[in-house]
């Protein structure tokens, strides 16, 4: 590895993406078309066999900003391929990316988006946009097309906290990497249906930290509930789903003591004969 | 058939390095040092927005005196490098040692096989980490790079400020005591600096992943004045950043 300069014309600028082309680390990254796909075209049916889409990820705004959450569970069909996967990421001081789908690429991608942000806040000496940050990870999620048409596909979520603004945001995206800004929340992943309906029963403007968290906790514990490929709080092996806030002060993942204590008592509410469909909390 | 003039060889490199070190001491000097939380960067420097001193990666600081356009060019490269690396093996396995080499070997070619020397030095510095000393290297214009474990003073007048410097640096002392030593070595008997003459960042321990961060103007002030001086000894390198601004992205936990 030479020092990397390159003549004005062929310079990739701050973007890592860009730059990691230029380099002997092509193939690292996802490019777009690197993927000979198999038949022709978009792929007419169902994804591949075994790579499912099995996940809950959540994000919702509250007062002082976003709460995300994720459960932990990896599938392989029908096989849970790993307990403790984590699902939620920061991307970075003021924001964070949650993953849906094929697990390897969308591991993978991540890493590439927070290498992308710090390296544009390094070169560029200020950090992206909020906006700036949702477009290059739809960027991405569109250069991995050719890998989702082939089943590989990755859906993040990402929120965070506009600087600019002054509060929290949360975009969702598709297979193409088109983004959309949601208003209030959103849920993707298999169980992300039941994740939003117990979000929406339950969600107003300006929650306090506490009843947010305690929200994501309970549509998580219900996607979980219904999704065989969502996981639970695993009381056994004290594995927990992952939540973090973004706000002002950066993202700060929650103690797993709390989020323990929170299922705990969830738990504790729904057992038998108190009503295990039981609404309120 | 014209033959060209034969200029000795020494005469060549004596000409380049004539120009590149006129081309430094027309700029202002910057010094580091080491202090007992982390390493300090003090530069002169009257913009906000164009800085001698940067970062590089979570542990790695780059600075540079001379021509604004020629060390930018190679703090992007820097960064570009540790990035990579970083991105394609891990973390960890980014270093300040092989990155100064690499400056090193790029100035190096520069000074002998390009008409133009660059007109730059630069300083490499890494923050140890398990119990790893502290590392300055200082690469000058010419690729010759120089190991120092306490102190590095680049730019023009260097011999002056060396001097006054290593008289008042004391191993362990904290960040207020060393910005100010660094203030006065800079400023010299006659001068006095303000903080808005300055750019001050830090590669400070225990501040996250990301240990680089600069010192924003009013704290500069506060810390030059000796404000933070009274209570406990340590209140320097205990008190959170004042600015937010080049915080690690994951909070410390």
């Amino acid at each position: 590895m030479g020092l990397p300069l390159f003549p004005p014309g062929e310079d990739p600028g701050p973007s890592f993406a860009a730059l990691i082309r230029h380099s002997d680390l092509a193939g690292a990254a996802p490019r777009p078309g690197a993927v000979a796909s198999a038949g022709d075209g978009p792929a007419s049916h169902a994804p591949g066999p075994s790579v499912a889409h099995g996940t809950t990820v959540v994000a919702m705004r509250y007062a002082d900003g976003v709460v995300m959450a994720g459960d932990r569970r990896a599938t392989e069909g029908n096989i849970i391929a790993h307990r403790a996967m984590e699902k939620v990421f920061p991307a970075d001081r003021h924001s964070a990316v949650a993953i849906a789908g094929a697990a390897g690429p969308a591991v993978e991608m991540v890493k590439l988006f927070q290498t992308q942000l710090e390296h544009y806040e390094k070169v560029e000496g200020v950090a992206l946009s909020l906006e700036g940050k949702a477009n290059q990870l739809g960027q991405m999620v569109r250069e991995n097309l050719p890998m989702a048409m082939q089943g590989l596909v990755v859906v993040p979520l990402f929120a965070g906290f506009d600087l600019r603004l002054g509060r929290g945001r949360i975009f969702t995206y598709d297979v193409t990497g088109g983004h959309f800004e949601e208003a209030d929340h959103a849920a993707t992943g298999s169980g992300g249906r039941d994740a939003r309906t117990t979000i929406k029963l339950g969600w107003r403007p300006d929650l306090a930290r506490e009843e947010s968290v305690e929200l994501a906790v309970r549509a998580l514990y219900e996607a979980a509930d219904e999704d065989s490929a969502t996981g639970g709080p695993d009381l056994v092996r004290g594995i927990f789903p992952m939540v973090a806030t973004v706000t002002a002060d950066g993202y700060t993942p929650l103690d797993d003591a709390e989020v323990a204590e929170r299922f705990a008592s969830l738990v504790q509410r729904r057992g038998v004969g108190r009503g295990i469909g039981g609404g309120g909390p | 058939m014209t033959m060209p003039f034969y200029v000795a060889p020494e005469q060549v490199m004596k000409d380049r390095a004539e120009y590149a070190q006129k081309g430094i001491a027309r700029g202002r000097s910057l010094v580091a040092c080491v202090y007992d939380d982390g390493i300090l960067v003090v530069a002169e420097n009257p913009s906000r927005s164009l800085h001698k001193v940067s970062e590089i990666y979570d542990r790695i600081a780059f600075a540079g005196v001379g021509k604004y356009n020629e060390f930018d060019q190679l703090r992007v490269a820097g960064v570009r490098h540790a990035d990579t690396k970083g991105f394609a093996f891990s973390r960890e396995d980014v270093d300040a040692r092989s990155l100064a080499n690499l400056y090193a070997q790029f100035l190096g070619q520069v000074f002998t096989h390009e008409m133009k020397p660059l007109e730059v030095e630069i300083l490499v510095a890494e923050l140890g980490a398990d119990g790893k000393p502290d590392e300055l290297y200082h690469i000058a214009y010419e690729g010759t790079i120089t190991d120092e474990d306490r102190f590095a003073v680049l730019g023009g007048e260097t011999e002056t400020i060396t001097d006054r410097f290593a008289g008042s640096f004391a191993d362990g002392w904290n960040l207020d005591t060393a910005l100010r030593a660094a203030v006065a070595a800079l400023a010299g008997p006659d001068r006095t600096l303000a903080p808005t003459d300055l750019e001050v960042a830090v590669l400070a321990r225990g501040g996250g992943r990301r240990a680089f961060r600069r010192l924003g103007s009013g704290e500069l002030a506060e810390r030059m004045a000796g404000g933070r001086r009274s209570g406990s000894r340590r209140a320097g390198a205990q008190t959170p950043p004042a600015d937010a601004d080049g915080d690690g992205d994951t909070p410390a936990s």
